[in-house]
């Protein structure tokens, strides 16, 4: 049986397909997300590859800002409940997720099975996420992909806030005039996503085991500050950024046995 | 109008709009008006034939009926900062525009066109300091602003409970100190006659609100908890005239036949109850309530409205000092984290929803901690979300659905 993922995110839309809750069939990202050509893009390239039909799925579940506009889904789940999923998935003991995405930065509590026990994200408010990296990136003329590369080569990294996105750009501005290092601000930028992410993720000391995930870890930039903000090693996701798309796939397949179950259930009643 | 036959939803509209008209009559036939905060005592004006408007329900008028952007413009082009609670700011841009037009006779365009109801300018003001402090400075400013007394009844905050015997002496004399005022700006003696058995009117409001409140532990509940926020309207503006408990009783009167007859507020629809801690987003009043809706969930808890259950015994000062400090965020966390306990345990509720609201900070700030402390006590889920009572600019429509969502699934 098939199943599909799909999470619509603020900057980039993710397909995953499934085969029997567990097989991966194929996984595919297009950078642009909800408002835009990017779903229905993802849908078809994903479809294209792996030679499927839409058909062919036994379940759709959308997730992510833009899930209630993706027509073909049969149900939507939001992207807690699909990360905590999709992170389980890569790592059972996981209790604490810090996803970083293009809008929203998110720390979600998990219990043994899994299950979302408690979140806390940011608010109406960009600092610390991963549009917050692009208007960096953008102020600094350094690509995306480029920014792990200068952070590596940090002497003194500067301090950029974290609790505002327009601030911090101003900041950042003033410190490229004043003539501070690239390398060094791009080291402050991290520390700064690092920060907010890490205060949402709870007060004192973190013990438990901590996945990361959402586009902004690709950053190993980003890892490294909040493994240097916690004092510890953290596990990264692999393919973070399809996590919350793995786990609607995951879900959309247990909702598949749970209504066959239930039908078998009552056929035997009856 | 004769008001027999009418329902509890259409007594609420009726007196609402006749206690605005009351207000503007006084203004006309030289009556005095007074401009109150919300949970400042109403007893003693009142028993002084005062009308009174109430600015925080005017403001929340206005920003259910998206009439808030204009005055909010008024009140920070007046230097007032964004940060400023929106009742306070809507209202101070308000004033801004009933004294340039008293002053000049002409009517500002953004005064001629907003929803908002009518209402007269005050002859004197009456605040107290028992649901935050920003109602001191607002107050004071109006006073000045419009040269009008203003009558402060400073009300300690409960830092540890029970309240301490000094604590309502001290606010005994805050009392005494409102009838002076009263007495000089009224120029003949309280009457205290009339002030007794505006007690027993208030007391007998109270009762039948908190009878309408206590309709919600039923499961499935009659009431949906959104309408509350609607009848608060009389609880702050009509609780010492017989308006309120003519229309609260008539409103429990039809929900508990409802009971009776099996129908309740969500029909067969109710899934999940929560609490909500706060006050209600006016300008989205509609969204908040629709997207609980469609997923089922209603809402029959909130420790808001339960700020107008004060309780007292008429004739006793003292009594009555201690039911305006009692109101829940004039006390310490603990005690307040008891109340919303209280809350959400009598509504039956699965879990919660924070209002993290930009105004008042007073109501949001300690909402981390409690709501950690309630949950070690209960173990229910709870989200928050951003918003604001009157500003309808920190208010994140998807951002709300959410974490609705996301609570209903924690809630399964």
């Amino acid at each position: 049986m098939y199943t599909m993922g799909i999470d619509i995110g603020s900057t980039s839309s993710k397909a995953v397909i499934l085969q029997d809750g567990a097989q991966l069939v194929a996984t595919e990202v297009v950078q642009i997300g909800t408002g835009s050509s990017g779903p229905a893009r993802v849908l078809d390239t994903i479809l294209k590859k792996t030679g499927l039909d839409i058909g062919d799925m036994a379940r759709i579940i959308a997730t992510g800002y833009g899930r209630f506009t993706f027509e073909p889904a049969h149900h939507q789940y939001t992207e807690i409940r699909c990360q905590a999923k999709g992170n389980n998935f890569f790592c059972r003991s996981a209790r604490l997720i810090i996803d970083i995405g293009g809008q929203d930065v998110k720390a979600i509590r998990l219990d043994e099975k899994g299950n979302v026990k408690q979140f806390f994200m940011n608010d109406k408010c960009a600092a610390g996420t991963g549009r917050f990296l692009e208007v960096m990136s953008r102020v600094m003329e350094v690509e995306i992909d480029q920014m792990d590369y200068y952070d590596e080569r940090a002497t003194d990294p500067a301090t950029v806030s974290s609790t505002c996105a327009v601030f911090a750009e101003s900041e950042v501005i003033s410190q490229l005039a004043a003539g501070l290092l690239k390398e060094n601000i791009i080291a402050g930028v991290h520390q700064s996503i690092a920060s907010k992410a890490c205060a949402l993720a709870g007060r004192g000391v973190i013990e438990d085991e901590l996945v990361l995930c959402g586009g902004v870890s690709k950053n190993q930039g980003v890892v490294r500050a909040i493994e240097k903000e916690l004092n510890r090693k953290v596990f990264v996701a692999p393919m973070p950024q399809i996590t919350g798309a793995l786990g609607a796939a995951i879900l959309a397949y247990e909702d598949v046995l749970k209504e066959v179950a239930l039908k078998d259930n009552e056929r035997q009643k009856g | 109008m004769e008001t027999k036959g009418m329902n509890g939803k259409q007594l609420l509209a009726h007196y609402q709009a006749q206690l605005e008209e009351e207000a503007r009559r006084a203004k006309k036939s030289g009556r005095l008006v007074c401009w109150s905060a919300s949970v400042a005592p109403s007893e003693f004006c009142v028993a002084m034939d005062i009308a009174m408007v109430y600015p925080e329900t005017h403001a929340a008028g206005i920003g259910a009926r998206k009439g808030a952007p204009d005055l909010l413009e008024v009140a920070e082009k007046k230097g007032y900062a964004q940060d400023v609670c929106s009742y306070a700011r809507v209202n101070l841009g308000y004033m801004e525009l009933l004294k340039q037009q008293a002053l000049t006779g002409v009517q500002d365009e953004k005064l001629a066109n907003s929803p908002a109801v009518e209402i007269p300018l005050p002859d004197l003001v009456i605040t107290c300091n028992n649901i935050c402090n920003t109602l001191l400075k607002w107050y004071e400013n109006l006073a000045k602003e419009l040269n009008v007394p203003c009558i402060v009844i400073d009300v300690p905050f409960n830092h540890t409970m029970p309240i301490s015997q000094h604590s309502k002496d001290y606010i005994v004399g805050q009392f005494g100190e409102a009838i002076a005022q009263l007495e000089e700006i009224c120029q003949r003696p309280f009457d205290y006659d009339k002030f007794y058995q505006v007690q027993e009117q208030t007391q007998r409001s109270v009762a039948e609100w908190a009878r309408l409140a206590g309709l919600m532990r039923h499961k499935p509940s009659p009431l949906n908890g959104f309408d509350l926020f609607n009848f608060m309207a009389l609880i702050v503006c009509g609780r010492s005239t017989p308006y309120a408990e003519i229309t609260f009783k008539t409103f429990a009167d039809e929900l508990e036949e409802n009971l009776e007859n099996g129908i309740y507020a969500f029909g067969e629809n109710e899934k999940k109850r929560v609490t909500w801690e706060g006050i209600a987003v006016w300008p989205h009043l509609g969204h908040t309530f629709k997207t609980l809706k469609n997923a089922g969930t209603i809402m029959t808890g909130s420790a808001y409205p339960g700020m107008w259950r004060l309780e007292y015994t008429p004739g006793d000062l003292s009594s009555m000092a201690e039911a305006y400090t009692r109101i829940y965020i004039n006390t310490c966390l603990e005690y307040k984290v008891l109340q919303l306990q209280q809350v959400v345990d009598s509504g039956n509720c699965d879990g919660i929803l924070y209002h993290q609201n930009r105004s008042c900070k007073l109501m949001s700030l300690l909402n981390v901690e409690t709501a950690e402390e309630l949950q070690k006590r209960n173990g229910l889920p709870y989200v928050s979300f951003d918003g604001d009572q009157t500003d309808p600019n920190n208010y994140g429509a998807a951002q709300f659905e959410l974490r609705v969502q996301a609570l209903n699934e924690m809630m399964e």
